[in-house]
């Protein structure tokens, strides 16, 4: 028979763990060598990498930064092979700025500068709250600097929510929510589209407090433009679409199926299909005259694919979402537009943070796709640079760049949404 | 399972029944698509009665009380909590669920607030009571149900029967006149299960009207004033427990109590 019986002497104090790894020599033995295959493997992907980087390094470390064309480069280079710079030096300003007159760089600097302090205080809840009256006023503040014009402009276009705000608040103990909702809308718009302008005019005239010179759309280009579309698309398509996605759930049978039929549209057409109804097909709606900005015909269209997509991976976030919260907040009394903010958004957003991100990289990307229709966003620019007789026939060196600054601001977002979600994290599943 | 939910002997000086009608339901009715799950309920709850709903899984106990603060709603009869009709009318929603507390089985905390936010929110935003105010009351609940030192944790860092009595003094926290209890501790280890029930015989004990769907038997016996057993989607019967337990007169009756309590 075995004996089964067994009772413990003493008790094993807590220890700690063995030391695995250690330093340099430990850390490479314990990644990279940890047995025969991963050996091969490692080698392999060193060697790979070695040859890569043997025939890249070269090029890129190449002696042409003074050069004034490709011709020069060449004479330079004397038949190695090497990235001709000069036309980085010569033109950097050019694929920041685009055609925007040099004089006036300071307000794009200054813009974004701002951009920064009213973004901060969104992105890291560290800082003082109060920083976010800036982030409310910023909106306006931005394409006044950009676009120049009289300081009532921003002016008037802030009356515009004010006007809403009130609409509402007044409307509401008298002719019910939904029409108070509505008439948050309507007045807005209608002041907009009709009243703003002369009343600016007039304003300008009688008052002309602070005007800034004016910058034509077609000035712009560069990373300015790109950014300039991509922050304004991004800032907008997540209320947006998180309007969608409320809306794709909603019980309202018309709420409902307005919203899956914009979302199914937008996500069914291509976004060149979009850019090219913003510069051409507008036009022919238009009443003829009228001046509808191009840059903020394409933003629109650029909001609106990314609206559409937002409302998908929001809509994602909220399906994961257990039917109790819901539960708990309506039975704490929570009505619908607080159980959202309170307790279903911050979590469905928190959820989808990756694919939020991922959308907004998308957008900023795809920004490029304006090239097409003629703005010298970058691409559009770079061929324009080759179009030039000194430059004719450099390609790497100038898609190299772009795509430099492109990696920077990408990677910036997708480093910032891992920062985020591991702030997010509160206690373990 | 325990003929006692705890080992002491009840307070009953405040368990008083009033003649206060707290919920008044007649004839109510209920569907799911076609499938009938509420039938012809009737049930009064006095102010300060301690009711206990037993019966199958399946039998329509969550369903009704979830009818009682319209998390789920009733196509025919009349439901009347604290005076106030249920009807579609989103204010007397709003002002019974602010009067009735629920708890669930799965706690259904907010993962993302801590303890103490969890327990100032709906103060805050439904009640709106002060911040400060809000946060001295809710750590008065948190003391109560014996936690106060987690109030800055989040619901994920507790075990299930912490999250439990956070959950209750969440629901505390609106002040409500009656408290709804959907099997409480059905999800809970048998060792967390005593610590929340012994939170609710102290509520008990403090004079709460309370409805509690549960299978703990002990706790029936020990707190409860009447005990309804449900089958089928009605009350098949009710009675005060000693009777419920030792007399039952139902068919249906005896053979559960056979099952669930193993004679
Ligand atoms: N949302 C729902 N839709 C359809 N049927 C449901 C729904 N919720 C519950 N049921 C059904 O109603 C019956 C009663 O459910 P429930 O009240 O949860 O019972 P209990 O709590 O007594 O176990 C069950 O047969 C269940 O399958
Ligand atoms: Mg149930």
């Amino acid at each position: 028979m075995v004996d089964i019986h067994f009772v413990r002497k003493s008790m094993i104090e807590e220890q700690e763990p063995p030391v695995a790894t250690t330093g340099v020599a430990g850390w490479i033995r314990e990644n990279l060598f940890s047995s025969p295959l991963n050996a091969v493997l490692s080698i392999l992907s060193l060697a790979f990498i070695f040859y890569v980087l043997s025939a890249l390094l070269p090029w890129i470390i190449s002696p042409t930064w003074a050069a004034t064309s490709l011709g020069e480069c060449r004479e330079i280079l004397a038949g190695h092979e090497g990235a001709c710079w000069g036309v980085i030096r010569e033109r950097w300003l050019q694929l920041l700025f685009g055609f925007y007159p040099r004089e006036l760089y300071w307000r794009v600097v200054l813009d974004f500068a701002l951009l920064i302090v009213a973004v901060a205080p969104v992105l890291f809840t560290g800082l003082p709250r109060k920083m976010l009256v800036f982030s409310a006023i910023y909106p306006f503040l931005m394409p006044w600097l950009l676009w120049g014009g009289s300081v009532w402009n921003p002016i008037a276009a802030a009356l515009g929510f004010v006007l809403g705000y009130y609409a509402h608040k007044l409307a509401k103990p008298t002719l019910g929510s939904l029409a108070a909702v509505i008439l948050a809308f309507v007045i807005p718009i209608i002041w907009w589209a009709f009243l703003s302008g002369p009343v600016v005019d007039a304003l300008a005239s009688v008052l002309p407090l602070i005007t800034l010179e004016g910058v034509e759309s077609r000035n712009f280009g560069g990373f300015m433009l790109s950014i300039t579309i991509g922050v304004v698309a991004i800032a907008i398509s997540l209320p947006i679409g998180i309007v969608l996605a409320l809306g794709r759930q909603s019980n309202l049978f018309i709420v409902r199926s307005l919203s899956v039929g914009f979302i199914e549209f937008i996500r069914g057409v291509p976004l060149i299909t979009l850019l090219f109804v913003a510069s051409t097909l507008l036009n022919i709606f238009m009443p003829p005259g009228t001046d509808f900005d191009i840059i903020l015909r394409v933003i629109i269209m650029v909001t609106l694919f990314a609206s559409a997509y937002m409302a998908e991976v929001v809509r994602g976030g909220l399906a994961a979402l257990p039917k109790g919260q819901y539960e708990a907040a309506d039975a704490l009394g929570l009505d619908f537009w607080m159980a959202q903010r309170l307790i279903i958004m911050p979590q469905a957003l928190k959820i989808s943070i990756p694919g939020i991100v991922s959308t907004f990289i998308g957008v900023f990307k795809d920004t490029t796709l304006v090239s097409i229709i003629g703005l010298l966003d970058p691409i559009g620019l770079s061929t324009s640079i080759r179009a030039d007789q000194a430059w004719n026939g450099v390609v790497w060196e100038l898609y190299g760049f772009i795509a430099l600054m492109f990696f920077i601001f990408c990677f910036s977002m997708s480093r910032y949404s891992m920062f985020l979600e591991r702030k997010l994290q509160t206690g373990h599943r | 399972m325990s003929e006692f939910a705890v080992e002491r002997q009840i307070d009953r000086s405040q368990m008083e029944v009033s003649d206060k009608v707290a919920v008044q339901i007649t004839h109510m009715n209920k569907w799911y698509g076609t499938f009938h799950v509420l039938r012809d309920i009737n049930l009064s709850v006095n102010e300060g009665e301690r009711i206990v709903i037993a019966g199958p899984s399946g039998s329509g106990k969550s369903t009704l009380i979830r009818c009682i603060n319209r998390l789920e709603e009733h196509q025919s009869g009349e439901i009347i909590v604290d005076g106030t009709e249920l009807s579609s009318d989103l204010k007397n929603i709003d002002k019974i669920r602010s009067e009735v507390g629920m708890v669930f089985q799965h706690f259904n905390l907010f993962p993302h607030l801590t303890i103490l936010e969890n327990c100032t929110l709906a103060p805050i935003w439904v009640r709106k009571i002060p911040r400060k105010e809000a946060e001295e009351t809710a750590m008065h609940f948190l003391e109560k149900v014996k936690i106060p030192e987690q109030a800055l944790k989040y619901p994920g860092q507790l075990s299930g029967g912490q999250q439990q009595r956070v959950a209750i003094a969440r629901s505390l926290c609106m002040m409500p006149r009656i408290m709804l209890f959907d099997e409480p501790t059905s999800a809970l280890d048998p060792e967390m299960i005593k610590e929340v029930l012994e939170t609710m015989i102290q509520l008990a004990e403090e004079g709460m009207t309370m409805l509690c769907v549960t299978h703990e038997m002990g706790f029936a016996k020990q707190v409860a004033n009447r005990v309804i057993f449900m089958d089928q989607g009605q009350i098949v019967e009710q009675n005060e427990p000693n009777e419920f337990f030792n007399n039952p007169q139902h068919e249906r009756t005896k053979l559960f109590l056979s099952q669930i309590l193993g004679h």
